[in-house]
């Protein structure tokens, strides 16, 4: 390995969160963004070739080293390191609707999903997977929600866009007046 | 909500008005659309009266008959089941199909639940993979150790003394004589006994300003004619004594 993909290697194994490649880049200012990209492409590759338990994963708009899944259940034996709880299927659902739908307030979810999401949201909000984007202009000015960049890491997700697209879904969503899609794919591309 | 909501419940049923839903549906569109599937129907041709018996006897099944959601989703079939038996007019164009919202909602929701096996997938990919810390968020590092020197120091006491408010300091000046009280005193001593010294009035561990009072206020008195001094010889005591004229005036 040269001595920029040992200096990432250093930097990812201190960070207890994903560190975006401008910010891995900050670390040697000589080195050029083509020279950080060839450094982490090392990286990974040195992980994968020559058999370690662990792999650099782009994840969450930013790179991290994670370990690999055959280990899991070892480590959580021996209470190492537990994994976090498993997300309810109402909590999934409002999640799914906010990703596809943000900025989109509390009763907008609720008639979506058929109940009222109010403790789910708060759920939500706690785990850090969603946050407050802004006010609705509708009457009582409701708050609007939007997903985090803990959502991103969470489901292993570099940005919104790896979602699958509404028109790639067996069933397609009231077309109309809400191009979810185009709402995707603009707010994709956004650095947390 | 209806009143069978909020009427007595007889004995057997639970107590509290509280809600928990235990039936694992994420509501009443997914116990419907769980219905719709396990009996293979069309979701855009739902045999609506069939469907919204179904619906009743599971609600009552899975005790869903105080959850408000169920029992509007309930009531809206029963809704749509009573216009659907509406004679239609000629023309079967211009029908507007009571079903439609209901449809439009199920696909939906189903749309919603396809993604949320998708994010389930993710999910759970990513939670078999162990970051650092990744669980226990990390604590602020800790403040960097004082290094400082004494001059450092000394530079920062000065600026806290320069920054603190100066204090008001009070001079209390004691008069510096007490000419008057002396006198006072000196009339006092007269008016028991006919003469006096210089030793009665000024005792010996006299302050320096007592002394100048007394002899500022024997001074006086004999200016006033009030008392007599005599010093038989120089550097004897001085002898004070009544002067009757000075009483008398």
């Amino acid at each position: 390995m040269n001595s920029l993909a040992k200096l990432l290697e250093a930097a990812l194994f201190a960070s207890p969160r994903p560190i975006a490649t401008d910010e891995l880049a900050a670390l040697d200012p000589e080195a050029s963004p083509a020279a950080v990209q060839s450094a982490l492409d090392e990286l990974r590759e040195h992980y994968d070739v020559d058999g370690h338990a662990v792999e650099l994963v782009d994840v969450g708009g930013g790179w991290q080293i994670l370990t690999r899944p055959e280990y899991t259940e070892a480590i959580e034996r021996a209470q190492l390191a537990i994994r976090p709880t498993r997300l309810s299927g109402a909590a999934l659902e409002t999640l799914a609707i906010i990703a596809y739908r943000q900025p989109i307030g509390r009763a907008e979810i609720g008639e979506i999903r058929g109940v009222d999401v109010g403790a789910v949201l708060k759920g939500l909000h706690e785990r850090g997977l969603i946050d407050v984007v802004g006010r609705s202009e509708a009457l009582g000015r409701p708050l609007l929600y939007g997903t985090t960049s803990r959502f991103l890491e969470q489901f292993a997700l570099r940005h919104l866009g790896e979602l699958p697209r509404v028109d790639e879904l067996a069933i397609a969503l009231r077309a109309a007046e809400m191009p979810v899609a185009a709402a995707v794919a603009a707010s994709a591309p956004t650095s947390p | 909500m209806g009143p069978d909501v909020t009427a007595p419940r007889s004995a057997d049923a639970p107590e509290s008005t509280f809600v928990v839903d235990f039936s694992g549906f994420n509501g009443p569109l997914d116990l419907l659309l769980s219905l719709i599937r396990d009996d293979q129907l069309d979701i855009y041709d739902i045999p609506v009266a069939r469907i919204c018996d179904q619906f009743l006897v599971r609600m009552r099944q899975l005790q869903l008959n105080e959850a408000a959601e169920y029992l509007e989703m309930a009531s809206r079939l029963i809704r749509i089941k009573a216009q659907m038996l509406l004679p239609r007019k000629d023309g079967a164009e211009a029908w507007d199909d009571p079903r439609a919202e209901l449809v439009r909602r199920l696909l939906e929701y189903q749309q919603v639940r396809e993604v949320v096996d998708v994010l389930e997938r993710l999910g759970e990919d990513r939670r078999n993979r162990f970051g650092r810390s990744y669980l226990a968020q990390p604590a602020a590092p800790p403040p960097a150790p004082l290094a400082l020197s004494l001059a450092d120091l000394l530079v920062a006491v000065d600026r806290v003394l320069r920054a603190a408010r100066r204090p008001t300091m009070h001079d209390v000046v004691p008069r510096a004589l007490d000419v008057d009280g002396t006198m006072d005193t000196v009339r006092a001593i007269l008016r028991l006994r006919a003469h006096a010294r210089w030793r009665d009035i000024v005792r010996d561990e006299a302050e320096p300003w007592e002394v100048l009072s007394a002899l500022l206020a024997l001074l006086e008195l004999a200016k006033r004619t009030e008392v007599h001094l005599t010093q038989p010889r120089p550097f004897a005591d001085v002898e004070i004594r009544r002067e009757l004229a000075g009483e008398a005036a």
